[in-house]
């Protein structure tokens, strides 16, 4: 009767074993997810945060580095009871701003941007007042955790433009970012250096492999940390500022609106770069970024406006010298030339009737410049007018825009603006087809008309007229990481098309402006010779911008300025003021004109 | 009189060294389970110290059990049953609650598990029932006796809300099945776990009806259409709806709440993987993680790092999965198998019903524990807490199975001598 029980139980045996076995080699061999869904569980990645490279001047004086600052974590998960009037009162927040808070984290956890079982930004860039102040609280606060990072910090206040700042990472810049280096949450430069030298100053990110247990301790590092990898520091920048002469000019350009330029003309340097008015850049760091940011933006005065860069103007009596340079190299003109100041077709100032090309700069005779150009423009190659300028004009845009005009020079910053050169092809468009010749376009001769400029570029025909003939692209980094060097494209040497014995023309003339001129004599040094040009560019209804450029000394210059000072009127005033005063400043380090001083303080020029 | 030879050359030692085997394998793993580094596996304050203490005792308890008459054991059945289902109850109103259960018994610092004993004590007061003289099996009356012998401790477990060593006791149907009762009982039970399942599995339970009146129809058009046969399908199908039917009762009734959840990530696993399906989920990620050969000895992280949880007793086997990998997970099973083939075999060759009923019931246990909870730990079936015999860590559990083990081998080692007496 019980016959094959025996057997009937050890096939159940055999069969369950069979199963088993079966289900273990799916999970074990076939299916290799439950090896991931293991590390995923036991690993705990973390991300090591590089320090951002510092930024210093010239000399070594640190301008940006880093300061701790804290952000306060939740894990939402382990919030089992929370006391929100305590937690209110320690963080100094409303209750209000709490309940937000935890909204927005609700939020992200339903759209899958949080997680409720990880650490989450819950209120972020603590100050380390803050932190000393919720340090001893934390403990109360289950659930809650501090995380200290870095953020930016300013040594001088007056670099704001040049450096930019920095801030978290926009959703744009993230999904824009093909390399992938980005995460939510990290921060990244937005303007000026910061933006410019981002690849070079944020460092490489490291990675931490580390066992964790069910509860998320941490037990130890991952296979002994053989696959950590530690984080790079930024590299450092050493930028081409002189500090104290970038506050210098911050003081100078206190209560004004407009730029300073100052460069090394041997090296392409930017001692020092002032836009007014400025901002203070520690406002926008820690945790008032936005509100702040929201204040800076909105301010009539444009603070977050880089000038320098930023701001065309035409360019006025400046660009006679250009001229000049342009019609000695065509042959159309000899420094000997002399030509009667008719102001029957333009308009002139001063008294002088009869001028060489030395005095002409010197008295910036527009007669003079209105018949250059014309010899320029008309000569004569074609019988057509129309034609005859066409190609005169083709020919004088190319050596104007030798001079680095007419399109961005290329500095390391972003946002640079180009100017504008007129082209033929510009006039065509302009035109919309119908004919020009030179009576339609004459006021270009002058610096008026179509042109335009930056103060930067400015400032290299400064540094051009001062080298006789050449530039190094004007930069802000001498020295990127210990490398000692600055990018490679602002180590090139860039000739104009002008032959440079014609320069010392234009060097004579500008030191004759200064020398002789009558009201340049704010610009005037007792040692040191000093070239310069006035411009004063029209600004209709508000009074005139006062522009001067200058390089100094005459021989072997060392410094070359271009300033701007918006509705301050003529050119000999406060810009030349500011630049002999900068000029004085850096040659001898300290300056001794407080009555010059003393002028472009108590001038008011902000309409 | 036949001079009895010494015990040593009448033990079987193929059944010890399989013991031995698996008890040392479980002993490493139990160190590997917590192991952190420098610590030292004979460490009293861990629990591999503990278990080597547990395994000390055992062969002490081991050398009891041989030295004992082997008369002792049939003759005191009854006793040894009424002490140990009597401790059971004790159990139930002093006993001190630990993961849930109300299983424990406390004498001074030391606990212990009556329960754990109850397994051989049951086993052989079924034992010494079957080898009653005139005793058979088919007679429902024996029947009614044998399943009062194994459902008291079942019922004074349940008491102890100790779901699963309670259904140990069904094992014991298997025995049964092997003395000589129907397989109807065994089939119905099966019949009646798959329409459970399949009632939870589908949602619309009229579905089912659907289903089972289209059988019922279909039988009846196709078949002889006798009155009886007729009223029996009827009946049948009758009684399968009133089962479904009372399927949601039962479930949302008489199941508590973790039970149902258990059962409900059973039969879909993704359900609730923090909650409820925690310890599949993470028994089963450990397990798959091992690979074909595994991380290697210490070196698991899913249970070193504690993501699986009661990993040194009930989860033991994912230790295996993830550091030995499906080699080692196969070297168990084979051991086990080993075991019980062994087991089963001695219990053919034992002269006395007695013995032979007695081995069926070690077997039969040896199997349900092994069944159930590597079952569990891959997500075959639901999470019911009994240990992995000598694999476990725990002293009651190891005590409780050695005694089972140990006794079926001195009653074997005295076969001839109860053939001799007559």
């Amino acid at each position: 009767m019980n016959e094959g029980r025996k057997e009937i139980i050890q096939i159940v045996f055999v069969l369950v074993a069979v199963i088993f076995l079966l289900k273990l080699f799916v999970i074990q061999v076939i299916d290799r997810s439950y090896a991931d869904l293991a590390d995923t569980n036991a690993i705990r990645k973390e991300i090591l945060y590089p320090v951002r490279g510092l930024i210093t001047d010239r000399n070594g004086k640190l301008m940006v580095y880093n300061s701790p600052e804290y952000d306060l974590l939740i894990i939402l998960k382990e919030v089992h009871y929370l006391d929100t009037a305590r937690f209110c009162h320690v963080f100094d927040i409303t209750p209000e701003q709490l309940r937000q808070q935890f909204d927005q984290l609700y939020t992200d956890i339903r759209n899958k941007r949080a997680s409720e079982l990880q650490p989450t930004p819950f209120i972020k860039q603590l100050s380390n007042r803050d932190f000393a102040k919720i340090q001893d609280h934390i403990d109360e606060f289950e659930g809650f955790y501090i995380q200290a990072r870095t953020t930016r910090a300013y040594a001088s206040s007056a670099v704001a433009n040049a450096v930019g700042y920095v801030s978290e990472i926009t959703r744009n810049q993230l999904t824009n970012d093909t390399t992938n280096f980005y995460r939510q949450g990290d921060y990244i430069g937005q303007s000026g250096l910061e933006a410019y030298y981002e690849n070079y100053l944020r460092g490489t990110r490291g990675v931490r492999y580390l066992l964790r247990n069910k509860d998320g301790i941490i037990k130890g590092p991952y296979k002994n940390g053989r696959y950590d990898t530690l984080s790079v520091p930024g590299q450092d920048l050493t930028t081409t500022i002189d500090l104290d002469l970038q506050e210098y000019g911050t003081f100078l350009m206190n209560g004004k609106s407009g730029s300073i330029i100052a460069i090394e003309p041997g090296t392409g340097e930017i001692l020092a770069m002032v836009s007014g008015p400025s901002y203070d850049p520690s406002m926008l760091t820690g945790r008032n970024y936005s509100s702040n940011f929201l204040l800076i933006s909105n301010d009539t005065n444009k603070p977050l406006f880089n000038r320098p860069l930023m701001a065309q103007y035409r360019p006025g009596s400046i660009f006679k010298i250009a001229q000049a340079m342009v019609a000695l190299q065509e042959g159309v003109l000899t420094p000997e030339t002399r030509i009667q100041c008719n102001r029957s077709i333009i308009g002139c100032h001063g008294s002088h009737t009869n001028e060489d090309l030395r005095g002409a700069i010197t008295h910036s005779c527009n007669p003079y410049f209105y018949n250059v150009l014309r010899r320029m423009l008309n000569k004569g190659i074609s019988s057509d007018p129309f034609e005859d300028t066409r190609i005169g004009l083709a020919e004088w845009d190319k050596h104007i825009r030798s001079f680095g005009l007419g399109s961005p020079l290329g500095i390391d910053l972003p946002n640079e603006k180009g100017g504008l050169v007129p082209s033929p092809a510009y006039y065509d468009r302009a035109y919309r087809g119908r004919p020009w010749k030179f009576s339609n376009i004459y006021s270009i001769a002058i610096g008026e008309g179509e042109n335009l400029v930056v103060p930067l570029q400015m400032a290299n025909f400064a540094a051009i007229i001062a080298n006789r003939g050449f530039y190094y692209t004007p930069h802000l980094v001498k020295s990127v990481g210990k490398s000692g060097l600055p990018l490679p494209r602002f180590q090139e040497k860039h000739y104009t098309t002008i032959d440079p014995k014609h320069f010392e023309v234009a060097v004579e003339a500008m030191e004759r402006v200064v020398s002789q001129g009558t009201g340049q004599y704010r610009a005037r040094l007792r040692d040191i010779v000093v070239c310069g040009k006035t411009g004063t560019v029209q600004n209709d209804p508000l009074p005139d911008h006062s522009v001067f450029i200058a390089f100094a000394p005459k021989d072997d210059p060392k410094i070359a300025v271009s300033v701007y000072v918006e509705s301050a009127g003529q050119g000999a005033r406060a810009a030349a003021s500011i630049a002999s005063l900068m000029i004085e400043k850096y040659l001898l380090g300290e300056t001794q004109r407080p009555i010059i001083e003393d002028y472009v303080l108590k001038g008011q020029f902000l309409y | 009189m036949v001079r009895e030879e010494k015990i040593s050359n009448r033990m079987d030692w193929i059944t010890v060294l399989l013991y031995g085997i698996i008890v040392f394998w479980g002993w490493l793993n139990i160190f590997s389970v917590t192991y952190e580094e420098n610590q030292f596996i004979l460490d009293p304050s861990i629990n591999s110290g503990r278990q080597l203490i547990f395994i000390g005792s055992s062969v002490a308890i081991i050398m009891f059990i041989l030295i004992m008459d082997m008369r002792f054991y049939e003759t005191f059945a009854w006793v040894i049953y009424g002490v140990i289902v009597f401790l059971c109850l004790v159990v139930v109103f002093t006993g001190h609650e630990v993961g849930g259960n109300q299983a424990w018994l406390r004498i001074g610092s030391f606990g212990f598990q009556p329960s754990e004993f109850a397994k051989f004590a049951t086993a052989l007061a079924v034992a010494k029932y079957a080898s009653t003289v005139g005793f058979r099996m088919d007679q429902l009356r024996n029947q009614v006796r044998l399943f009062a012998i194994i459902g008291l401790p079942m019922f004074i477990i349940l008491l102890q809300k100790d779901t699963g060593t309670a259904l140990v006791f069904t094992a014991f149907v298997l025995v049964f099945y092997r003395e000589g009762m129907s397989p109807f009982l065994i089939l119905v039970g099966i019949g009646v776990a798959i329409i459970f399942i399949l009632t939870l599995l589908v949602e619309n339970e009229y579905i089912l009806f659907a289903v089972i009146g289209g059988v019922w129809l279909t039988l009846i058009l196709l078949g002889r259409k006798k009155r009886k046969r007729i009223m029996v399908l009827t009946a049948t199908a009758l009684m399968l709806m009133g089962t479904i039917k009372s399927v949601d009762f039962i479930f949302n009734n008489v199941l508590k709440e973790h039970q149902q959840k258990r059962i409900r990530v059973l039969l879909n696993p993704d359900l609730d993987q923090l909650g409820a399906g925690y310890h599949v989920y993470q028994s089963k990620v450990a397990i798959g993680s091992g690979g074909l050969s595994g991380k290697g000895f210490l070196k698991g992280t899913q249970t070193k790092l504690k993501f699986v949880p009661e990993q040194s007793t009930d989860f033991i086997f994912c230790t295996i999965g993830e550091e030995h990998g499906w080699i080692g997970s196969l070297m168990v099973i084979l051991l086990f198998m080993a075991l019980l083939f062994r087991v089963v075999y001695l219990a053919e060759r034992q002269k006395s019903r007695f013995a032979r009923v007695y081995g069926y019931c070690v077997a039969c246990i040896l199997f349900f524990h092994f069944t159930i909870n590597i079952g569990m730990t891959i997500g075959l079936f639901p999470v019911i807490g009994i240990p992995l015999p000598f694999f476990s860590y725990g002293g009651s559990s190891l005590w409780g199975f050695t005694i089972l083990l140990f006794i079926l081998l001195k009653l074997d080692a005295h076969r001839l001598q109860v053939m001799n007496r007559g």
